[in-house]
């Protein structure tokens, strides 16, 4: 069989893998370097029935995408640093009122304006702990354009499956390179819908009573059921409460229905761990310099292994910690000030084996950066 | 059109919470507030049923109803 | 169907203060919805933050309480995932002009099917009575101790000049002027904007010389008028009320379904 093969951008990639997995509603607001999702949408959408629309900021696109998955559409908007700070109390809502929801975040430098159209991973911490509140989210980010259109269907499939926002940290150099995607037939992959109340209509529903298993069948806006919803603690009716015992049950589904699931959420890639006495763990544009530089280690003979985390949060403390345990040294590799890294350390048993190699200068990380950390651990000098 | 027979004002003192806005817009001087300041129809006789009061009191306390 | 079917008597009495306007605008809002016949089914309500915002808890309607000045892009979202639901959305005013300003004029620019409200009491009502862009200048706030020195917005030529295709003004004295301006408001095929005098007895009363909420309503009385009346003349300070803009123009939902149909249409070529 003939394969649909294209020669695409990340940013397109992540379209591609935002309409295979059912987009129906995007919002957005232009701002690089994640502008061709929304451009590229502006054209795909309507073809299929869709709707696209640009608001007036990026505080209303994330508003917009709330409102349209309310109907029961699957949305997502894309944005970058400055976009992604302005959504940040929006987001804190869909996590409230538990509103599947994408966000991409193709990361630029920054603080502030920073750097628009060199690479950062500087977002990295705000992605988990951006908007105010006790919560969890789900992070997901990917390295080749392959990975950035299934990554994208599986953090619909999250979405849906756990009734989260969920946001997809991409990188400048994911967004802008271009490399070949594979395109799979519809039903290669699996889709999640999202799960229904069974509910009558006539009968008492309650939109915010979670099952033993933590989901929360919905009943979409407009349909049988008229109920509220808030982004104060609410019942499980969706009206507003401040009793003790409500306000504490909430906050803990909200974080137990993704924290109790961390495994199962989690995805990454490892490379010649087993005997491995040096491990590298990165994700994103930079996994792809230590890919590289591993595989040639490693045909020079050296001990060096790889984990490329696909999901940052929840972080997979376990498995790290069980993957890194006979390493005598673990190396992050990201381009922030060690975002990831002070992670990496709790999750050791040894914190003093974890070391960052960063760059924070808006280039890509290079194979001679990661051979002279290397040749240092090695005893082999500078 | 036959006038407009009062029947009976419905006051729900669990809502009502004393503002003064249906006594001071009574056309007729009907009602007043009582000690625990609700309020209470104390002349019904010469209400006309024209429902202002209903129409105006912010908390749905007060209904007229005809015969 | 008696109007009083349309809300959720169990969390009465609201929270609003005794004498507060937004218990009539509820009242106006839901008599309007009876005299049109809406089923309740097809009305969704979004709302904002403050004391305006908890209208929404009362109505049985599909009811979304969102964020501080953002209930219009909510609303937009779900309104073009769904055109045929009929959107309602009372703001404050500092809620639909401070924060929310700038996605009330483009919801206006855009002339999207939805209905606003603007319950405007001219402070912050929930925080405890700080000054708002509605305020205006001389004014008396718990963060104007010594009066106020801003401007205020025109909510009407705002919104006309921001494009809205149905525009206007009225008050909670002239409740049965309310009922058939939200009557007339809901049915306008675009986005229609009503800015409601509501009095705040509690706070912007209190601070400003009009103590009792009979006061407020009899200032509403006496200091409106309805639009091209002679008394303006005479007293040209009066504000003027009434429907102000009710034009036919492109709606939204409307035009993006021709967009749809173009976006079809070219790829089958």
């Amino acid at each position: 069989m003939k394969r649909n093969v294209k020669f695409v951008q990340g940013n397109e990639a992540c379209v591609e893998g935002a309409l295979y997995a059912g987009l129906d509603f995007f919002a957005g607001y232009p701002i690089t370097p994640s502008t061709e999702i929304a451009e590229h949408l502006s054209e795909r959408l309507p073809i299929k029935g869709g709707k696209f629309i640009q608001m007036e900021d990026e505080i209303a696109s994330m508003c917009a995408i709330i409102g349209a998955s309310l109907t029961g559409k699957k949305v997502m908007t894309a944005t970058s640093g400055p976009g992604f700070s302005l959504k940040q109390e929006a987001l804190g809502y869909a996590i409230m009122a538990e509103i599947p929801c994408v966000i991409v975040n193709v990361q630029r430098g920054g603080p502030s304006t920073g750097n628009p159209t060199h690479v950062s991973q500087g977002d990295v911490n705000q992605a988990r702990w951006g908007s105010h509140g006790d919560y969890a989210i789900v992070v997901m980010t990917a390295s080749t354009i392959q990975d950035v259109f299934e990554v994208t269907i599986r953090a619909f499939n999250i979405a849906e499956t756990y009734r989260t926002p969920v946001i997809l940290l991409f990188d400048e150099i994911i967004g802008h390179m271009r490399e070949k995607l594979i395109l799979p037939e519809p039903g290669e992959i699996p889709l999640v819908e999202r799960m229904r109340t069974s509910v009558k209509s006539g009968v008492d529903y309650h939109p915010y009573l979670p099952r033993e298993d933590g989901r929360l069948p919905m009943s979409d806006f407009g349909g049988k059921h008229r109920y509220n919803v808030t982004g104060l603690f609410h019942d499980m009716w969706g009206f507003p409460s401040t009793k003790p015992e409500i306000v504490h049950g909430l906050l803990r589904h909200l974080n137990d229905k993704i924290i109790n699931y961390a495994e199962s959420i989690c995805m990454y890639k490892e490379f010649e761990l087993e005997d491995a006495e040096i491990i590298f763990i990165s994700y994103g544009a930079s996994a792809r310099t230590v890919l590289h530089t591993v595989k040639n280690r490693r045909k020079a003979g050296e001990k060096v292994g790889f984990i490329e985390l696909q999901t940052l949060w929840p972080f997979p403390y376990n498995i790290i910690r069980r993957k890194c345990a006979n390493a005598r040294h673990v190396i992050v590799v990201e381009m922030n000030m060690g975002q990831l890294t002070r992670t990496v350390k709790n999750a050791v048993e040894d914190h003093r084996k974890v070391f960052l190699m960063n760059r924070i200068d808006g280039l890509l990380i290079t194979v001679s950066d990661i051979r002279n950390i290397l040749r240092m651990l090695q005893g082999k000098g500078v | 059109m036959a006038k407009k027979v009062l029947k009976e004002h419905i006051i729900n003192k669990d809502w009502c919470k004393g503002c003064g806005i249906c006594v001071f817009f009574c056309p007729k001087n009907v009602l007043e507030l009582d000690k625990e300041g609700k309020v209470f129809a104390s002349r019904p006789k010469d209400c006309i049923c024209c429902k202002q009061c209903e129409l105006m009191c912010p908390d749905f306390a007060i209904e007229i109803e005809v015969q | 169907m008696a109007f009083k079917d349309y809300i959720r008597e169990r969390f009465f009495p609201h929270i609003w203060c005794p004498g507060c306007g937004h218990g009539m605008v509820l009242k106006g809002m839901l008599k309007a919805v009876e005299k049109l016949g809406i089923d309740k089914n097809n009305i969704v309500m979004v709302s904002g933050i403050g004391c305006s915002a908890r209208i929404t808890g009362y109505v049985d309607f599909h009811t979304l309480h969102t964020i501080h000045g953002r209930a219009l892009a909510f609303a937009t979202g779900v309104k073009i995932s769904r055109p045929e639901l009929c959107l309602i959305v009372p703001m404050g005013d500092g809620d639909a002009l401070a924060i929310g300003g700038n996605h009330f004029i483009h919801a206006c620019r855009r002339n999207i099917d939805i209905t606003a409200v603007i319950m405007n009491n001219r402070i912050y009502g929930m925080t405890g009575g700080q000054y708002s862009p509605l305020s205006g200048i001389g004014k008396y706030a718990s963060t104007a101790p010594y009066s106020t020195i801003e401007n205020k917005f025109d909510i009407v030529k705002l919104a006309e000049t921001a494009g809205a295709s149905f525009v206007a003004r009225t008050t909670t004295y002239h409740i049965r002027e309310m009922i058939d301006i939200l009557c007339m408001a809901i049915s306008n095929k675009g986005f229609s904007v009503v800015e409601i005098f509501s009095q705040c007895p509690t706070y912007f009363g209190r601070k400003n010389e009009l103590k009792t909420p009979t006061d407020m309503l009899n200032y509403f009385k006496d200091n409106t008028t309805p639009i091209g009346s002679k008394v303006k003349e005479a007293n040209p300070e009066l504000i003027e009320r009434g429907v102000f803009i009710n034009s036919s123009m492109p709606e939204y939902c409307e035009e993006y379904d021709k967009i749809v149909a173009k976006a079809k249409k070219n790829t089958e070529v």
